[in-house]
Parts: structure tokens; C-alpha cells; sequence
């Protein structure tokens, strides 16, 4: 499997994926 | 009003708009034009004359901009790095800042030494160099995106996103 960090664009979707995540995580877990 | 805040808030848009606009044209500027100036030859000009620079300003706004920020948090420094006292959101923002300042210091700039030529290296340590640098700095440049998301959203402005 390719490494998405290759790509800058695979940066930029996995920075706007772990965005998410994380949000998800703040307001469920730690909020 | 209080004026050691402002003036570090202040500091630490303009450090982090120097430290982040620098990581940005790495990755959406320099590699790109890196790859096709060595292709024609002409890459000497921007690893000899552009590079250097580039990486001296962007390691120290880096450093500005985590100090600005960890005096802007001030007494909630704590809660913010313990994620408690409905500082998540922020605290979650200063972890990524936090970790993006030691991947240049730990591993973007040690490595761009050897493959910039001002720590002795062979070929094969260099290549190895470069990668390790340049994949640090994707990493650098995918934890930007949350990292801003919650420093925009995470204390000042949390009722946007219900922070």
C-alpha cells in the first residue's frame, strides 16, 4: 500500500480525517 | 485590559504564521520545485541560497511561537496539556504544536544538516536523511490541519464547534 504522506494531497485528506477524529474524540470522551 | 497577553497572542500569530507558512512552502512548493530543478540542473541555487534560510527562520519561529503560546495559556497551562477543565480543545491544539516542535528540532533539522552537507554523512546516510526529513515534515504538515482547527476553535472561539 502506498504511503498517503507521498502525496500531498493524501497529506492534506489524512490532516482533514484526523480533524475529525479527533474532534469526535474531544466532544464524547473529554468534553 | 492586559497587555502580556496581547502582546503574546500577537507574537504568536506572527511566529506561527512564519513557522506554518514555512512548513507550507516545503511541502507545497519546495519539493516540487526540488524535483524539477534537479531534473534541469538547476537546483545548486535552492539548496545552497534558499534552503539555509528557510530552515533557520522556520526552526526559530517555530520555538517563538510555542513560547507565545504557552504564555497565552498562562495558568491554564496544566489543565490545557491534562485535557481537564474544559480545556480539551485547546490542550488538544498545544499537544500537536508540541509534537510538530519536536519533530523539527528532533528530526527535520538534524536530518536536513546531513543532506544539506553541514554534518559529514555518506551518500547512503544522506538518502536515508532525506526521506526521514521529508516525511517529517508531511507529518508536520497533516497534524497542522487539526492543530489549527483547534487553536482556532478550541478556547477563544469553542462555542463555534461546542468546545
Amino acid at each position: 500500500m502506498k504511503n498517503p504522506l507521498d502525496s500531498l494531497w493524501g497529506t492534506v485528506i489524512s490532516g482533514v480525517i484526523l480533524t475529525a477524529v479527533l474532534y469526535v474524540v474531544v466532544r464524547s470522551i473529554l468534553i | 485590559m492586559d497587555p502580556v497577553m496581547g502582546i503574546a497572542r500577537w507574537i504568536h500569530f506572527l511566529a506561527g504564521v512564519m513557522w506554518i507558512g514555512l512548513l507550507y512552502y516545503f511541502n507545497f512548493v519546495q519539493v516540487a520545485a526540488l524535483k524539477a530543478a534537479t531534473a534541469d540542473g538547476t537546483n545548486a541555487g535552492i539548496t545552497k541560497h534558499v534552503v539555509p534560510r528557510a530552515l533557520f527562520y522556520f526552526r526559530w519561529a517555530a520555538v517563538v511561537t510555542w513560547l507565545a503560546g504557552a504564555t497565552l495559556l498562562g495558568k491554564e497551562f496544566v489543565n490545557a496539556f491534562t485535557l481537564s477543565h474544559g480545556m480539551a480543545g485547546i490542550g488538544v491544539g498545544a499537544w500537536l504544536g508540541t509534537i510538530m516542535l519536536i519533530n523539527v528540532w528532533a528530526l527535520i533539522w538534524p536530518n536536513q544538516q546531513k543532506v544539506l552537507g553541514l554534518k559529514p554523512a555518506t551518500d547512503e546516510e544522506k538518502n536515508k536523511a532525506r526521506r526521514i526529513a521529508f516525511l517529517t515534515s508531511r507529518v508536520n504538515t497533516m497534524l497542522s490541519i487539526p492543530m489549527l482547527f483547534f487553536m482556532a476553535a478550541g478556547w477563544s472561539h469553542r462555542g463555534t464547534f461546542g468546545l
